[in-house]
């Protein structure tokens, strides 16, 4: 507290320039993934041994489509925020580490966009 | 304090606890676990990925990723998803109620991650042999 500059107690955002951010974010998307990720549990076992065609009846109907589109995205946010933090933890090189960060955004961004794509098409 | 100066030159100094002579306390090994989980999981999103986009694409994507998923690799790929998804949602949970202030006394946060760990491990198996049983699933 008292190393702080001024102008830094009062932005209070800390050695991160974040401030409680990405912990807030964190948390928000954890309290959504708790229902999303046992739905999507039990979604994707009751589709265990299903043929194509029952898969995309089930994703076609839209409380399901609807549903997954947002435990993906939940789940790669959540992802993301993880991710990060363990980059920030164990790469040590600046350089490194801004590198991993982006592709850590790159990968998220990939995977979601996957997903929905997916999705769309199935809906449409 | 002569003869600790003594001795000082005879022995080696004990050093600062090392990870591999540590007795690990449960929430030591619940927290590294929680990582490594989520770190499994977000590999894990490739497979919801693969799975979302070839039901997408059409038959012969399905049925690869179908082939894929029964083959014994396959399903113990699958059987470490789920080990992990139940693990990180139950420690999840368990993280979000020391959010809100409940559930930090040592014995109390030692309890619950016997309790994950055990919750767990219970529910992959569960899953499996539920599959396994009632789904007809066979190698």
């Amino acid at each position: 507290m008292s190393d702080q500059s001024p102008a830094a107690r009062v932005e209070g955002l800390g050695s991160a320039h974040s401030g409680t951010a990405h912990f807030f974010r964190q948390r928000v998307t954890a309290v959504a993934l708790v229902p999303l990720a046992i739905w999507f549990a039990v979604s994707a076992f009751h589709l265990i041994g299903a043929d194509r065609d029952a898969a995309i009846a089930f994703l076609h109907a839209p409380v399901n489509c609807v549903l997954m589109a947002l435990f993906v995205i939940a789940a790669v946010v959540h992802m993301a925020l993880g991710l990060q933090v363990i980059i920030e933890d164990y790469a040590h090189g600046e350089g490194s580490k801004l590198v991993l960060l982006v592709l850590n955004t790159f990968f998220a961004w990939l995977v979601g966009a996957a997903c929905v794509f997916a999705l769309v098409k199935i809906a449409v | 304090m002569p003869e600790q100066a003594k001795s000082a030159g005879a022995k080696p100094r004990p050093l600062s606890p090392h990870m591999q002579i540590y007795r690990w306390p449960v929430t030591m090994a619940t927290s590294i676990v929680h990582r490594a989980t989520g770190l499994a999981l977000s590999a894990g999103t490739l497979l919801v990925a693969w799975w979302l986009v070839a039901t997408a694409m059409g038959d012969a994507q399905y049925d690869l990723f179908s082939t894929v998923a029964r083959s014994p690799l396959g399903q113990l790929v699958l059987f470490g998803f789920v080990w992990s998804l139940a693990y990180h949602l139950l420690n999840g949970i368990r993280h979000l109620a020391w959010d809100v202030g409940y559930g930090f006394a040592v014995q109390t946060a030692s309890r619950t991650g016997v309790l994950v760990f055990t919750l767990s491990i219970f529910v992959a198996i569960a899953v499996f042999v539920y599959a396994y049983a009632a789904k007809g699933m066979h190698l």
